[in-house]
């Protein structure tokens, strides 16, 4: 199979934060050699904690970002190095949804507005932007009627479906998703992540969704690529790395995640992971998760573990001593 | 002996332009010493706002109802009465610790105001505390860290530094909004332990506000779940988890994806949004939402709709004691989730 999406060795560096000097520190690598494939029509879950990259490595998979190095191959044809002329005839296949629904939809345009300025931006003509707009309307479940309404009119949930539909315009084949229902009420998220479900079997869509909620990628996921610091440290089959995590961080960050059963959270052996996460400005050495490690040793302190194989099945971890 | 606190039928509104807002419509809860009350529900609930009304913080909202902390009535206590109980006796955690810490005055400064006010201690038995206190939460080099300001620390350390704040004048009962909301899932195992330590510790009564059912299961003894400013549902936290009687509970737990969830079936999502409370409908809040309201028969649903249910015991046969649930229709163990 081709893939879809071929990411290669991605990094994003960041100018450092200018000190009380005013002389610039170090550059920050944000995203520090990210590689993955994503396959038409499939899901793969971008994971970690704040600062790990995840949404700067979706930012780049979309060009809101330039890459510092690294491809990012759609469809066979690298677009990693792409201006904005370029990456025009690409756009329409690649589009996002964001976190936030109501900072992310321009308050003084209506819904038809919002929803068709992808479709205006690609050249078709009013008429047929604003008939695509309530078809798209219906299809995430919003009643075509309101579309000239504006976004402060409706709740959260409703403003991320229309998050969704502008993200759907153009009939993209990929989406990314910025952790789409973390700033939706618990009794929403369901409904929205419902949505995507029905629209990626209905239009055969790929999903690179990006969350912190394990739980929530677990669902939605066929793989998922747990990252920290800017690496991808386990990348794989959803069964196989929630199953038997191989990277003690996986491990950890499965460990921590509270499970809505009191009698299970007190049967349950946790990991409680020291310090927190470094900051990418200053990376630790060797593998970066060596000093909140429990199984770090003396390797692990100077030599950078690579992504290989770990046990029975086709997932790969970075780690100098994987899980069986 | 009275509880540690008790609060019986609070209500706090507020007028706004668009009219008046019942934010907390009649919420009781009563927390024992060394026990944690887990107070749960979407945004809009009203549930922070009752942890506010506790501690006396309702600025321009209309509160009445009777709030008991060891018997002593704290509503309508004048201010200066109720500066002695505030950070003394009762103390809070907010979700966001950036913002509850002042970034001009150094993590010991702020520590030590609070303690030196209430015990009118000196300036030197300020800081000696604040470094007890960043040692007790667990900060490496408390000697040095205390004279670091809050951008010095990252966010896990930061709320540590507010726990340390709230703790200092060992107050009996902590009410924590949110406390690891803004945190890193590693991060909110190592907050949630620390709790857990200092309450074991020193039988700390502790409210625990959270959108978060997986934190409630870790932390709490007994759960409220509030809906649009009411309580849905209180029970003892085993039972609300393996056989919720109010259906809005149910929906909550049945709309969560669980990792530890086998299969790979479609969330039962609950329908709609949660209802403004500007203008309550007459009956009860969920109803709208509610599937046993839908399949219930045209009489029921028209009750469900009309009649505001109080919360009372839900007498199913078999159901456990200390369940109190608002609903005409509440669930028997029969229904629950295998």
């Amino acid at each position: 199979m081709t893939a879809l999406l071929s990411v290669r060795d991605l990094v994003k560096t960041f100018p450092g934060r200018r000190g009380r000097t005013g002389r610039a520190g170090p550059p920050v690598r944000a995203v520090d050699g990210v590689s993955f494939d994503l396959g038409a029509g499939e899901t793969l879950g971008l994971v970690g904690e704040s600062g790990c990259g995840k949404s700067t490595t979706g930012r780049l998979v979309v060009r809101l970002l330039d890459p510092t190095e690294g491809s990012i191959t759609l469809d066979g044809q690298d677009i990693g190095g792409l201006g904005p002329a370029g990456m025009r005839p690409y756009r329409k296949h690649l589009q996002m949804v964001f976190q936030d629904p109501h900072s992310s939809l321009n308050p003084r345009q209506t819904v038809a507005r919002i929803i068709s300025e992808p479709l205006l931006v690609q050249g078709a003509s009013a008429a047929d932007a604003r008939r695509r707009a309530a078809e798209l309307m219906d299809l995430v479940g919003l009643v075509p009627e309101q579309l000239d309404r504006y976004p402060h009119e409706f709740s959260g949930g409703q403003a991320q479906r229309i998050g969704i539909a502008r993200s759907l315009a153009t009939s993209p084949r990929l989406v990314v998703a910025d952790e789409p229902v973390s700033a939706l009420d618990v009794s929403v998220q369901a409904q929205v992540v419902n949505l995507m479900e029905r629209l990626q079997r209905e239009l055969g869509l790929a999903y690179l969704f990006i969350a912190h909620d394990l739980s929530v990628v677990k669902r939605v996921c066929d793989r998922v690529a747990v990252m920290y610091l800017g690496r991808i440290v386990e990348i794989g089959d959803k069964h196989e790395v929630y199953g038997s995590p191989a990277h003690p961080y996986t491990r950890a960050l499965l460990s921590a995640v509270p499970l809505p059963d009191p009698a299970a959270e007190r049967a349950r052996e946790r990991i409680v992971l020291l310090g927190d996460p470094p900051s990418p400005a200053d990376p630790p050495s060797g593998c970066t998760f060596h000093p909140r490690c429990p199984k770090a040793q003396e390797r692990c302190r100077t030599e950078q573990p690579l992504l290989r194989i770990a046990g029975p099945g086709t997932r790969q971890a970075a780690c100098h001593f994987p899980e069986a | 002996m009275s509880p540690l606190l008790e609060v019986r039928d609070l209500k706090v509104s507020f007028d706004t332009p668009r009219g008046t807002v019942r934010a907390v419509d009649g919420i009781g809860f009563t927390v024992e010493a060394g026990r944690t009350l887990g107070l749960v529900g979407e945004s809009g609930s009203g549930k922070s706002v009752t942890s506010l009304a506790v501690m006396g913080l309702h600025r321009g909202a209309a509160v009445t109802g009777s709030v008991r902390l060891d018997g002593r009535e704290l509503c309508g206590l004048p201010e200066r009465q109720l500066n002695t109980v505030r950070g003394r006796r009762v103390a809070m955690v907010f979700q966001d610790p950036l913002s509850g810490l002042h970034p001009f005055y150094t993590v010991g400064e702020q520590i030590a105001e609070h303690y030196r006010v209430h015990f009118k201690a000196s300036r030197r038995a300020g800081r000696r505390r604040a470094v007890e206190m960043l040692a007790e939460v667990g900060i490496p080099e408390p000697a040095r860290r205390v004279d670091d300001y809050p951008h010095q620390f990252s966010g896990g350390m930061r709320q540590r530094v507010m726990i340390a704040m709230a703790l200092a004048c060992e107050p009996d009962l902590l009410i924590a909004d949110e406390p690891t909301t803004a945190l890193d899932v590693t991060v909110q195992a190592q907050i949630l332990d620390l709790i857990a330590r200092i309450q074991q510790d020193r039988g700390l009564g502790v409210v625990m506000i959270t959108h978060d059912l997986g934190v409630v299961a870790r932390v709490a003894h007994e759960v409220l779940v509030m809906y649009a400013g009411r309580a849905a549902e209180q029970a003892p936290v085993d039972q609300l988890f393996s056989h919720p009687a109010h259906p809005y509970t149910r929906g909550l737990l049945d709309s969560l994806p669980r990792l530890d969830d086998p299969d790979d079936a479609p969330l039962r999502a609950i329908p709609g949004n949660p209802p403004s409370l500007t203008a309550p409908a007459p009956g009860c809040a969920y109803a709208p939402r509610c599937a046993r309201t839908a399949g219930a028969s045209a009489a029921q649903h028209a009750r469900c709709l009309a009649e505001r249910p109080a919360l009372a015991p839900a007498a199913a046969p078999g159901a456990a004691a200390g369940r109190l649930a608002a609903c005409h229709l509440p669930l028997v163990p029969e229904g629950a989730r295998p």
